[in-house]
């Protein structure tokens, strides 16, 4: 097991954010005074600004920035809701309070502040992520929580009346929820020299009962289906702090394979953020080859996968070979496989014969 | 072969058989028309010598007549200037007698509505009429009155002179007659509260059977000057006029014929005319044979120079009296009024009026409120065929922001000597192109004021809403931003205010 690699990581991002939302007040508290109609600059997410970035190899917004300016009456709306957004982030970050975008659309309720729909809070919200360059999570705002890590890592707790206890994440057979408390926690120790990722509760299940942290000296992340941002973000730092390669498994079609992308080169609805992919995992399967090699039961892919193959084979994030030999398989064989397709052979098939060829390969 | 046999029937004879051509149709439209009738004869009666009309209108219940019908007493006062006591009996009790025959712009055209009213009202009820008179002498003459229908002759059943001590002046009129109020009573309302929008310088009184007072207060004094006689126009003329006038003539000449019976004939303009039609100067009008009538009319119509006929025969409302009378009975938040310049159409002049109004107590009905006057009478009935109608659809609104869904009420007025009615019940006017073009300028002029109105009231509306959002949102997003930012009390945003204000002010 290696040092501690980013001790502080958590309260510094947490002073950064604080400071972020001090600074946007201030802007616009003495733009008011000076007597002019306050106003806020900001990167354009409209589809046409955003662009994939090969150096970092993720979707980033380009150069057109868009002005929010109080003078204009269709912007007075929106930046009072943008404005309380701040302070609304801004109390639970300094109480050490977290949220999620539900009570958001709620809580504004109490400012006489109404959002037409969680559509619009969740907008404004993206807004404030615009700007700042911080995602929600750092303002303590949090989707249901989904996934969860399982494997021999010791976190150390931030959260008000647990800091500086510490867990060990083997201690529940089940997994520990990737939450607000898990997500703002330090990284103590680990013995793991990897983090395989997967898609599916039932398989981390099996995962877990047959060893696999151990067989094969691994965390282990289950997304439940498309990864959310805060996991997306807690593999990340578990990539880059402890210094892990990482492993996606998913299903062997069109949305796992994407799954697995998103993980790995982040979401266009996220080009406006920094450091929630990790660009070096590997999607080790189920690939369209597998399902050939391993002769594994399919279903046929309907028109809905196919169309989605297409997308995919115009999306600049599916350049290299692999990935453009796996769509061009799919459309050949226009099968699909799951995960539990395996079971064919066994229940411990998959972990016995199939886990291991796959890592070695994805190395 | 059978015999056929010819009979001279009277006047009162004609109409008696003849009763739904002057509107006596059904139960509940006669009690109307004769309603009508009579308080149009009261109101000319006072309006001729420029008296503000004072009238008062009573229907009483006397009786079940039919399962449907009742028998109602029918009273009807005015202060106009009452009838000399020795035509009470042919005013009141003779068909086609009267004063009416002169071309002056007036209500009734015949003198015919009245005595059609009690005449119906002694059909139905076998009553005589009371008629009390007084031309502001020390007496008062009272008849009770019968029609005598074939000889078309007054029979005076009761006559008497009552001493007058105050020197009361003007008219009452009072008889039995079937009918059904009830059926009616919607359209006599609406009948007295327009006559009140355009006669507002009357005070008129309804008191229905069921004891309920309706009361029309004038607003004004002031009366629009009243319609100067006049000759008939050239262009105006048919044969039966052509003849009668030759009849009466004590004229030698064509010349002087034509100079002394028709408007706008001086002599230049009788000597280009006899000239053009090839009749001489000095013919004896009296000797013209039936064909050379009859050329002679269309000769006058087809003669180019006579000049247009003066409008001083007419009497419209004018501007001013127009509003008042809008703004009494509508109470809007906007009225425009608009008075054309006198037009003809063959002959005969006639002046438009509109107005339009908006808001205010006008209801909103999904469909403009159209209001036609003729002569300022109210015209009720039929609305869908007259040419103001017709060209109020035919209108674009929307290009003057005015939408049907809107409180909108639109008024036309038409004066004329010969106002022209499409049937003898006067209920719509004919679709006459120069008319409808008068209606349609006039329209468009009221338009454009609304439109006006429409845009300004649009343009604060919408400022005042924008500085609603400002006051909503700024002391928010000072406050916000004070809290954020962690400084101790909010920035001013009383300034940012202002120029929004100024902003607007700027914009209007």
């Amino acid at each position: 097991m290696g040092p501690k690699k980013h001790k502080s990581s958590i309260l510094e991002r947490k002073k950064e954010v604080l400071k972020g939302l001090e600074d946007l007040g201030a802007s616009i508290y003495d733009q008011i005074d000076k007597g002019n109609f306050p106003s806020l600059d900001m990167p354009s997410r409209s589809t046409d600004n955003i662009t994939y970035d090969e150096q970092i190899r993720q979707f980033i917004l380009g150069d057109r920035r868009v002005r929010r300016s109080v003078r204009n009456i269709r912007h007075l709306k929106p930046f009072t809701q943008l404005v309380w957004a701040a302070l609304f982030s801004n109390e639970l970050s300094s109480q050490r309070k977290t949220s999620t975008l539900r009570d958001v659309y709620y809580s504004a309720q109490a400012y006489e502040m109404t959002f037409k729909d969680q559509q619009e809070s969740n907008n404004i919200i993206t807004d404030l992520e615009t700007i700042l360059g911080f995602s929600r999570e750092d303002f303590n705002i949090f989707p249901e929580e989904r996934s969860a890590v399982f494997g021999d890592l010791t976190i150390e707790y931030t959260v008000p009346g647990y800091e500086g206890k510490t867990l060990d994440l083997t201690s529940h057979p089940d997994g520990v929820l990737i939450g607000p408390a898990l997500t703002s926690s330090e990284f103590v120790r680990t013995s793991a020299d990897k983090v395989i990722a997967i898609e599916k509760g039932g398989l981390f299940t099996r995962f877990i009962e047959e060893n696999v942290h151990k067989k094969y000296n691994s965390l282990l992340v289950m997304t439940a289906g498309q990864a959310p941002r805060a996991t997306r973000r807690f593999i990340r730092r578990l990539s880059e702090e402890l210094n892990l390669p990482v492993y996606i498994f998913t299903d062997g079609d069109p949305w796992g394979m994407h799954i697995a992308m998103v993980i790995i080169s982040g979401s266009a609805n996220a080009a406006h953020l920094r450091e929630l992919n990790t660009p070096d995992a590997k999607w080790s399967g189920v690939w369209a080859t597998d399902i050939v090699n391993y002769k594994l039961p399919t279903d046929p892919l309907d028109e809905m996968d196919m169309k989605r193959l297409y997308e995919l084979q115009k999306d600049p994030r599916y350049k290299d070979p692999l990935w453009r030999r796996e769509i061009k398989t799919f459309m050949k064989i226009k099968r699909k496989a799951e995960q539990e397709a395996f079971s064919r052979y066994g229940l411990t098939y998959i972990v016995d014969e199939y886990l291991p060829q796959k890592l070695e390969e994805t190395k | 072969m059978a015999q056929q046999t010819f009979e001279e029937i009277s006047a009162a004879d004609f109409f008696y058989r003849n009763r739904d051509i002057a509107g006596f149709t059904n139960p509940s439209r006669a009690i109307f028309v004769a309603v009508r009738e009579l308080v149009e004869n009261s109101l000319d009666a006072a309006e001729s010598h420029q008296i503000p009309p004072e009238i008062y209108v009573r229907l009483s219940y006397e009786g079940e007549a039919s399962q449907d019908t009742q028998i109602y007493k029918l009273r009807v006062e005015d202060n106009g200037i009452g009838v000399p006591p020795r035509h009470i009996p042919s005013a009141f009790g003779q068909i086609l007698f009267g004063s009416k025959y002169k071309l002056k712009q007036q209500r009734g055209t015949f003198g015919l509505g009245g005595k059609m009213a009690i005449l119906y009202g002694q059909i139905t009820t076998h009553q005589p009429a009371t008629i009390v008179s007084s031309t502001g002498i020390s007496k008062t003459y009272m008849y009770k009155l019968m029609i005598d229908i074939q000889r078309n002759r007054p029979l005076i059943v009761d006559r008497r002179v009552l001493i007058n001590k105050e020197m009361w002046r003007g008219t009452i009129v009072e008889f039995t007659l079937e009918g059904d109020y009830f059926r009616a009573m919607p359209k006599i309302l609406d009948y007295f509260k327009q006559t009140a929008m355009v006669n507002p310088y009357a005070n008129l009184t309804f008191v229905d059977p069921k004891g309920r007072l309706y009361k029309f207060t004038r607003i004004t004094k002031e009366m629009p000057p009243p319609p100067k006689e006049t000759l008939p126009h050239p262009y105006g003329v048919d044969v039966e006029l052509l003849q009668r006038l030759i009849q009466i003539t004590p004229y030698k000449t064509m010349n002087e014929f034509l100079r002394f019976h028709f408007h706008r004939v001086g002599d230049i303009t009788a000597r280009k005319f006899l000239d053009f039609s090839t009749i001489s100067p000095s013919k004896n009008p009296k000797k013209l044979s039936h064909e050379e009538i009859v050329r002679l009319m269309h000769m006058l119509k087809r003669f180019r120079e006579f000049l247009p006929p003066d409008a001083s025969c007419l009497s419209p409302l004018g501007e001013d009296l127009l509003k008042a009378g809008i703004v009494k009975e509508l109470k809007p938040e906007f009225v425009a009024v608009h008075q054309r310049k006198p037009s003809t159409y063959s002959g005969h002049p006639f002046i438009v009026e509109v107005g339009i109004a908006y808001g205010g107590e006008i209801p909103k009905k999904g469909v403009f409120l159209v209001y036609r006057f003729a002569n300022r009478i109210p015209l009720l009935y039929d609305e869908a065929n007259d040419v103001s109608f017709r060209v109020i659809t035919a209108m674009n609104w929307r290009r003057y922001r005015v939408m049907p869904e809107m409180p909108v009420a639109i008024l036309v007025h038409i004066c004329s000597t010969k106002v022209p009615y499409k049937t003898v019940g006067k209920e719509f006017i004919a679709d006459r192109p120069e008319v409808r073009k008068e209606i349609a300028n006039g329209l468009r002029e009221v338009a454009r004021q609304i439109q006006h109105f429409l845009s300004r009231r649009e343009h604060v509306d919408r400022e005042r809403k924008r500085l609603g959002i400002f006051s909503k949102y700024l002391p928010k997003i000072a406050q916000f931003s004070t809290q954020l930012a962690g400084r101790e009390k909010p920035p001013d945003i009383e300034k940012l205010l202002a120029s929004v204000q100024k902003y607007g002010a700027e914009e209007a």
